[in-house]
């Protein structure tokens, strides 16, 4: 057990501190749920600073507009801790920069690169994802948007579905049946789509929270040119995982869930009931103690897959676990703090009484959805017992003659 | 930058194993068990010949004065041997409690034997969580009297720390007036014993009752350290296991219900690992802070649950199997079991923590 760092990585950290005590009226305002909207030009400025100043885009090549050092897990983790800790947004978290730019550099062409890379890092062209359809959910493999060759161009013509910010984004990378002879792993294409082609239309997708938070694209003998795809023909499944290899963090994340634990005592210290705080209640606090050891637990977790990562070792399941584990987390975090609001806690949209903006119960359905995207619940039980224990794989079912139900395989994300 | 064990731990944990591969296999912690001593002079003394007796004791006293980090990963392989050492009381509580208590000549005294593996001191210290069925210690002008119930590593004890009056003595088992009665519990392979003292001479260990908070932080962690390893041994047992055992034509490992039950074990213990894991090493890195202590009652509170769960479901995987005394598999049920009643309750424990943090 050694915590420390070395004296490198000390000073990498103070240069960060001041980074941040300068510029951070500069940061755009923090986000809160209500808003949580297209990024615009105070973000983008922000972003550029980031850039500059090596925060953002860190090791994004010069030549395509990145800051160029050499990839550095502690680096980037002690920015991550510092910006959090600060209270002070960091870079933009676009899908495009966390999935489609590391998966570019990795298999892309360089023209590819040159042509998408800079706009993505700097936010002026916004990516959306185009992967899960109405039929294709946890077995993502089954996609059946088609996808045809016409002289130098591709006419793509089915729908998606979950696909977050299609209503501002430019572009879309998507996965598309390419070649429907082949077996189902080996029939799709990874397919690049300017949101503007002709034939491209968005509908939003209202959920439970009563926001439009996603969106369905419907795609109508949409026509690309043929050079707008990733790898080969039929390698779009290998592309798509490669892209699923950089997602480290994001959900599971244990910063968001001490942060939003930190919210919850701060609460449950502001609520009363009868003229007591919810804090001093046995029964709540030993719920709201429940849930610390596990932030605190998912915490070192984190750590300890940090230490392996750094040491270029497989985490294992320290690391299957962190998405079931944070996702199921902060759930129940959202699920005390209404229920230390009593009846108060059903309040919702606006009010005199609603509280932290009515944040809670937006988080509690919001939540939900991350426990069942990017791979439901049940599908990561599945890939920790499979990959993480080595278990055998579900025989196949037999699909029944009508064409009702039907096994789930292994695809992951939304 | 390193979260978890270095190479040289690598190395000890693996000395350590070997040692219990050899020394503790399921047949002799049965026979161990059956005689209820909580102690097998052969393990005791290759414990002492790898320096695990001396991990915490510091190095003026023959010791290694190494971390609690060190000595967790003894209490851990412990834990996943069940194996029979009073090592919790003797080479993790004592060292540390015994170097701080400030007195030079019980520290000559006992800690050189300690790391050599020649003493062994028992715990006492139920009462300071809740007295149970009247019991408690007195102080009487420096001899003490009353009862302690669920004194650990009782069986082969030289000495107890044990709690009186807020404050911790350290009694001789020889001394005049002390009684020892074995307490027979689900767990067969530590001796508990119900400690009567009647004006019994004892030696106040200075340090007040920060001292016996001190003793209860560092007694918990260690149970957790137990708990994690035994735990870890069941759900290792129940994927093996779910790997052969073939029922409808396919091992049962290959069916849902079985995977997504060994999927929640995994869960719930990897995390916990992790907070144990820092827990202990909070404790000679930030000695006696309300961090390490908070810390200590979440591993302590949080391992109680996570336990449960582990034994309960490694158990359920097993089928039938689970229930017999043949495969022994309850061994590590009921060391687990243990661990969570002793000193104090989840439930208790999570209120503690709770007034930490509201202070």
């Amino acid at each position: 057990m050694d915590l420390s760092l070395d004296q490198r990585y000390l000073v990498f950290r103070e240069d960060v501190r001041a980074f941040i005590a300068a510029n951070r009226e500069h940061a755009p305002p923090a986000v809160t749920f209500r808003d949580r909207v297209k990024p615009g030009p105070a973000e983008f400025a922000w972003q550029a600073r980031l850039i500059e100043a090596g925060y953002a885009a860190r090791t994004i090549p010069r030549e395509y507009g990145g800051f160029g050092a050499e990839p550095d897990l502690l680096e980037q983790s002690i920015i991550a801790e510092e910006f959090s800790a600060a209270g002070v947004q960091g870079g933009l978290q676009g899908i495009g920069i966390i999935m489609l730019v590391p998966t570019l550099l990795e298999v892309g062409t360089p023209e590819q690169k040159a042509r998408y890379i800079p706009k993505a890092i700097t936010g002026e062209e916004w990516w959306c994802q185009g992967y899960s359809e109405p039929g294709s959910g946890s077995d993502l493999a089954s996609l059946r948007t088609d996808g045809r060759l016409e002289g130098n161009e591709w006419v793509i013509n089915g729908q998606k579905i979950w696909t977050s910010g299609a209503h501002y984004a430019q572009m879309m990378f998507c996965l598309v049946r390419t070649e429907p002879d082949a077996p189902k792993h080996r029939g799709i294409s990874y397919l690049l789509i300017p949101m503007d082609t002709p034939g491209v239309t968005v509908s939003p997708l209202k959920t439970m929270t009563g926001r439009s938070e996603f969106n369905q694209v419907f795609f109508d003998d949409v026509r690309i040119p043929a050079t707008n795809i990733v790898a080969g023909r039929g390698e779009g499944w290998k592309v798509a995982n490669v892209t699923l290899k950089h997602e480290r963090g994001g959900i599971g994340d244990p910063a968001k869930s001490i942060a939003r634990y930190d919210g919850l005592v701060k609460l449950m210290k502001r609520e009363t009931v009868d003229g007591s705080r919810a804090i001093d209640d046995p029964l709540l606090a030993d719920r709201l103690m429940q849930l610390e050891a596990k932030v605190l637990a998912l915490k070192f977790n984190n750590m300890r897959v940090l230490t392996a990562d750094l040491a270029g070792n497989d985490p294992g399941l320290a690391r299957l676990v962190t998405k079931y584990y944070g996702t199921v987390l902060n759930h129940e975090i959202d699920a005390l703090a209404i229920d230390a609001m009593g009846e108060l806690g059903a309040l919702y949209e606006d009010g005199e009484y609603l509280r932290d903006e009515g944040a809670w119960q937006a988080w509690y359905m919001h939540d939900l959805g991350l426990i069942i995207g990017g791979g439901s619940t049940n599908i990561q039980r599945n890939i920790i017992a499979e990959r993480g224990l080595d278990l055998p794989r579900e025989p196949k079912a037999v699909i029944p003659p009508q064409g009702m139900g039907g096994g789930a395989a292994s695809g992951r994300r939304g | 930058m390193r979260f978890g064990l270095s190479s040289e731990q690598e190395t000890f944990r693996d000395q350590l194993r070997r040692l219990l591969n050899e020394r503790s296999p399921l047949e002799r912690v049965r026979e161990v068990a059956a005689e209820g001593s909580g102690y097998d002079e052969r393990l005791w003394t290759g414990l002492a010949e790898i320096g695990a007796m001396g991990v915490l004791v510091p190095e003026e006293y023959g010791g290694l004065g190494m971390g609690a980090f060190d000595a967790g990963l003894v209490l851990e392989e412990l834990g996943r041997f069940v194996a029979p050492a009073p090592y919790l009381g003797t080479a993790f509580v004592a060292p540390l409690v015994l170097s701080e208590s400030g007195s030079n000549m019980l520290a000559s005294e006992w800690l050189p034997r300690i790391a050599g593996g020649e003493a062994r001191i028992g715990l006492a210290l139920a009462e300071a969580v809740g007295a149970r069925a009247g019991a408690g210690v007195r102080n009487e002008n420096g001899r003490l009297s009353g009862t302690a119930l669920m004194a650990l590593e009782a069986g082969t004890a030289d000495a107890f720390i044990t709690v009186a009056g807020g404050e911790l003595w350290l009694v001789r088992s020889e001394a005049p007036g002390l009684t020892r009665t074995p307490m027979t519990s689900i767990d067969r392979t530590r001796a508990l014993a119900e400690l009567r003292f009647d004006g019994v001479e004892a030696e106040p260990l200075a340090g007040g009752a920060a001292l016996t908070r001190r003793a209860l932080d560092l007694a918990r962690v260690a149970l957790a350290a137990d708990t994690v390893g035994a735990a870890d041994a069941m759900f290792e047992q129940a994927t093996a296991y779910s790997k052969q055992r073939v029922q409808f034509e396919r091992v049962i490992g290959s069916f849902q219900g079985v995977k997504h039950a060994l999927a929640d074990m995994a869960t719930a213990l990897e995390p916990a690992r992790a907070l144990t894991w820092y827990a202990i090493h909070a404790q000679t890195e930030m000695p006696g802070s309300t961090e390490a202590h908070r810390l200590a009652c979440h591993a302590k509170a949080h391992l109680a649950e996570v336990g449960r769960m582990v034994a309960r479901g490694a158990t359920e995987v097993h089928g039938g199997m689970g229930f017999t005394d043949d495969l022994g598999l309850h061994f590590w049920f009921k060391r687990i079991g243990l661990d969570r009643q002793l000193l104090g309750s989840p439930e208790q424990i999570r209120a503690e923590a709770a007034a930490a943090m509201a202070a």
